[in-house]
């Protein structure tokens, strides 16, 4: 497989600005595309996720501010019940896929595939720019729907039916949701294109000496990451796709017959509900672990380059992450606990979900060790790797209760799940984005980010969010549901009226930190000082090209590519780190 | 690079997780934040609870910990080169396996050992055929509540018969229909005998909704099209609160019952006072 040839070496003319900036196929430019709108997504996820605390807050209060910004939405300065459910929707789809899916592995698997395997481009460049602007296509459309009279889906980003199916069923289900299926249809082929094109850049096109046990810990995760969403992403397609025949064309997949909405009989006959969760969470699982296998190959990466240290059992870790992926797409069920689903189905799903949590255990075990006795240089990027282990620890931890199908019936759909995804899932996953961002962006734009800022940055995030979310695992505990527009009208959830204006003031200072990264971002891709071409000192091909390497990433010869990537610190070498381009014999003991 | 290899983060690490900690157990300790208190049979649910509480717990402080100070201890240090490591010979490969192992070993397996997969198998096996029997069904956004009434039957339900008078769909050719007693959405009350097995059958008319009683510890989602059921056995007299926790539109939020334990002797009572369905649909 090695050795590949595919040194054609283009010449290159002039480009005019669309095909070098718009319409562009080199990967570069597409993973800096996918990025940018990532972040935009990012931050309008964020500044829904105000709202929403705004409301948990100060139920009742009038705020004429928010009727000035949101207008109907907030008669009066209180916002409407329906309107909390458009937000909780319209934030965790837009935070779940287009953030933390396209904004994640669309940018480095894009960035990092070719550049880390010693390619040139991709293996379908066209492809690969379609692969963008679908998503974009797609972006557009779910923006669209904020704005219609009914305002967007608000049926919660699982789209449970008849809820999501009955047009009247909550306002979002009107055509807000025709939208988001639209959206989420595209936004499905996007990454489709995406995961055939890193599959088979990675499998094909990895250039001399480089032997898929010399590649990156990245680009495992990022190479599982994508065969994960071509065999998942499919199935959520086909629920998709029922789902609107449901909504549109008077098919019975998911509505049973004999309901009666608001006093009206609903014309369905002989769909089940049930089915519809199963669609979902066969691709909703596994998409937990699209989003966090690329976070947790990038935090792998960062860390040991900062450690300067080998990562630890880098066969164990490519194995854990294979044993993740393939697991992941046999735990579905533990999301259905108490849906009505069989019981005994549920145990099963209590074992195979135990059994996600040994390479999960050995991956991070592995990092910490890792770290252990190494010579630590606090990047920012580093930092956010670092951080990555903090949070991700006391999310893994209470999986294991919500993993236990008898604690989950107390503990299911409240805010205990709220904070184990938040910390597993969200945030983790944000931090493994924002190292790859502080890590990457020398190579990407040329230049490097303001460290101080970055720093603050990151203490401003990771003690915002352990104060933001932490404190809900308490509120889940004491049985507060999840999805609720306030916390008013049980004795049980309004103890903690208190706790819910604590948790929304760290929420605004977590926000106002990521309103530092922004500048730093932007201020440093133009004005900050040149960076050449290895500032972390690092081992992975990316780090031999030009800051940034110029289309066609290597001069007319392709790189060549003599050891692993981990030699950190062997003892005998002259230097602390050796490329994977060096060809000198080094005896480690 | 010397403030890359600062002890500073290493130090701040270590107090925002030591304070924090101590901070955490105090608020908590001081509020009371806990499960709500046990009024049903499923105790063993708390036990696994507690028990995986306390070791994840643990392992939390102490991860958090070795995080923390392999931070501040091994902050970098021009004089000191990182430990070569990695990783590949049997013994460390071992090292890297085994505490997989004991993480899972630990947490997840003792759970199950504690009796897991056996209140699972008796919350969804057959009740105590004496039990008491109520049926709940959910609507946007409120609950119906209906009992069987003495002969302990449920008459026949038809959704084509449901109307404004008749919100349920009972069908009153049916024998068992006349005795039910019947309370349209948000007008009942889920009266519960104390110490005696309590079937709750769940059904809903429109979308999912999902009845959650915390105090009992039971949830179970309302699916259209289907029934489900759960039961338990209330242990505590007094008064708990139903709520939803399947989201169900504008008003999942809101969408409350009221729960009260008595005496059997008292509900019987209770019931017997409540119009039966035959006298008010014909
Ligand atoms: C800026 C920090 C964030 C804050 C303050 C925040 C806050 C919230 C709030 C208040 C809810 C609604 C809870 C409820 O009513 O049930 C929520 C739900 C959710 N959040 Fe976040 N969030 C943040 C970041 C993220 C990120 C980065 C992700 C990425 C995966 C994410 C994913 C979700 C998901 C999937 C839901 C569930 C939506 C649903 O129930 O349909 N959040 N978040
Ligand atoms: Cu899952
Ligand atoms: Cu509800």
């Amino acid at each position: 497989m090695t050795g590949h040839e595919h040194s054609q070496v283009e010449v290159h003319h002039k480009e005019g600005f669309i095909r070098k900036y718009i319409f562009s196929t080199d990967h570069k430019t597409i993973a800096k595309q996918y990025l940018i709108t990532g972040i935009i997504w990012g931050f309008i996820g964020m500044i829904l996720s105000w709202f929403m605390r705004l409301q948990l807050a100060y139920p009742n209060q009038p705020i004429p501010l928010l009727e000035k910004i949101l207008g109907g939405w907030a008669e009066g300065g209180i916002l409407k019940p329906e309107f909390y459910t458009a937000l909780i929707t319209m934030h965790g789809t837009i935070m779940v896929f287009f953030l933390l899916t396209a904004g994640l592995s669309g940018t480095f698997s894009n960035y990092l595939i070719p550049l880390q395997i010693g390619a040139r481009d991709m293996a379908f460049p066209v492809l690969n720019m379609l692969s963008y602007w679908v998503f974009f296509a797609a972006s557009v459309v779910m923006l669209i729907s904020f704005f219609v009279q009914t305002g967007p889906a608000g049926a919660g980003w699982t789209m449970y039916p008849p809820l999501s199916a009955l047009k009247n069923a909550v306002p979002g289900s009107g055509f807000g949701t025709t939208l988001w299926l639209i959206s989420m249809a595209l936004f499905i082929v996007s990454s489709l294109l995406g995961a055939l094109n890193y599959i088979t850049t990675t499998l094909n096109y990895r250039t001399k000496g480089m032997s898929m046990g010399r590649l990156p810990i990245t680009v495992w995760g990022m190479f599982v990451t994508a065969i994960l969403g071509l065999l998942s992403f499919p199935v959520l397609l086909a629920g998709a796709v029922m789902l609107i025949f449901d909504r549109e064309f008077g098919t019975s997949f998911f509505v049973p017959s004999g309901l009666v909405l608001g006093g009206q009989p609903v014309p369905h006959e002989g769909g089940n509900p049930i089915l519809w969760q199963h669609l979902f969470w066969f691709l909703g699982h596994p998409e937990v672990y699209i989003v966090l296998l690329p976070a947790v190959s990038i935090v792998g990466e960062v860390l040991a380059t900062n450690s300067r240290k080998p990562l630890f059992a880098y066969k164990i870790c490519v194995g854990a992450i294979i044993g993740i992926g393939a697991l992941s797409m046999i735990v579905w069920g533990h999301h259905m606990y108490v849906s009505g689903m069989n019981p005994i189905l549920g145990e099963i799903f209590v074992v195979t979900t135990l059994a996600i949590s040994f390479p999960t255990a050995i991956l991070i075990f592995n990092y910490l060790v890792t770290v252990w006795r190494g010579s630590l240089r606090f990047t920012p990027g580093m930092l956010f790797a670092l951080g990555f282990l903090g949070l991700f620890i006391p999310g893994a931890l209470t999986g294991a209760f919500l993993a236990t199908a008898p604690v989950d019936i107390q503990l299911h759909d409240t805010y205990f799940v709220v904070a184990h995804f938040h910390f597993t899932m969200a945030t983790a996953a944000a931090f493994g984005m924002f190292a790859g961002v502080y890590h990457w962006f020398p190579k990407m734009f040329g230049r490097m980010m303001n460290d101080k800022l970055g720093k603050i940055h990151f203490w401003g995030t990771f003690i915002g969010v352990y104060l933001i979310f932490f404190p809900m695992f308490f509120q889940g505990i004491a049985g507060v549901p999840r999805r609720y527009y306030s916390f008013t009208e049980y004795n049980f959830t309004s103890q903690f009226i208190g706790l819910n204006k604590f948790i929304t003031i760290a929420a605004f200072i977590a926000g106002a930190a990521q309103f530092i990264f922004l500048f730093n971002f932007f201020w440093s891709m133009f004005k900050g000082p040149k960076a050449d071409k290895n500032p972390w000192k690092a081992n992975t091909l990316e780090w031999q090209a030009d800051s940034p390497p110029p289309h066609g990433n290597w001069g007319p010869e392709l790189p060549v590519v003599y050891r692993g990537p981990y030699e950190y610190s062997v003892p005998g070498a002259e230097e602390d780190y050796i490329p994977q381009t060096a060809s000198i014999k080094v005896e480690a003991k | 690079m010397s403030q890359n290899q600062s002890k500073f983060h290493g130090l701040l690490f270590l107090f925002f997780f030591i304070l924090g900690s101590i901070a955490s157990v105090w608020v908590v300790l001081r509020n009371g934040w806990w499960l709500p208190e046990l009024a049903s049979d499923r105790e063993t649910i708390d036990k696994i609870f507690v028990t995986i509480f306390i070791i994840a717990g643990i392992l939390f402080v102490l991860s958090e910990l070795a995080l923390s100070y392999f931070i501040f201890k091994y902050a970098g240090d021009a004089r000191r080169k990182a430990f070569y490591l990695p990783g590949t010979t049997k013994k460390e490969i071992l090292w890297s396996i085994l505490p997989g192992v004991l993480v899972v070993m630990i947490l997840e397996i003792s759970a199950e050992f504690l009796g897991g997969a056996s209140i699972w198998g008796k919350i969804h096996g057959e009740p105590p055929k004496d039990a008491f029997l109520v049926e709940i069904t959910g609507e946007q956004f409120a609950w119906s509540i209906r009992y069987p009434g003495p002969d302990g039957k449920f008459g026949k339900v038809d959704p084509k018969l449901i109307s404004y008078d008749n919100p349920l769909g009972i069908d009153m050719s049916d024998e068992a229909s006349k005795d039910d007693i019947v309370f349209p959405a948000g007008e009942g009350v889920l009266y519960l005998p104390l110490n005696h097995p309590v079937v709750l059958l769940i059904r809903s008319k429109d979308v999912i909704h999902s009845p959650f009683i915390p105090n009992f510890r039971v949830k179970q989602d309302a699916v259209p099209g289907m029934v489900t059921r759960t039961w338990f056995v209330p242990k505590k007299e007094g008064e708990y609160e139903l709520a939803c926790a399947e989201l169900c539109g504008l008003g999942h939020y809101r969408m409350k019952s009221l729960v009260v334990v008595k005496p059997m002797e008292e509900v019987q009572e209770w019931l017997s006072q409540q119009t039966p369905a035959g006298d008010i649909y014909w």
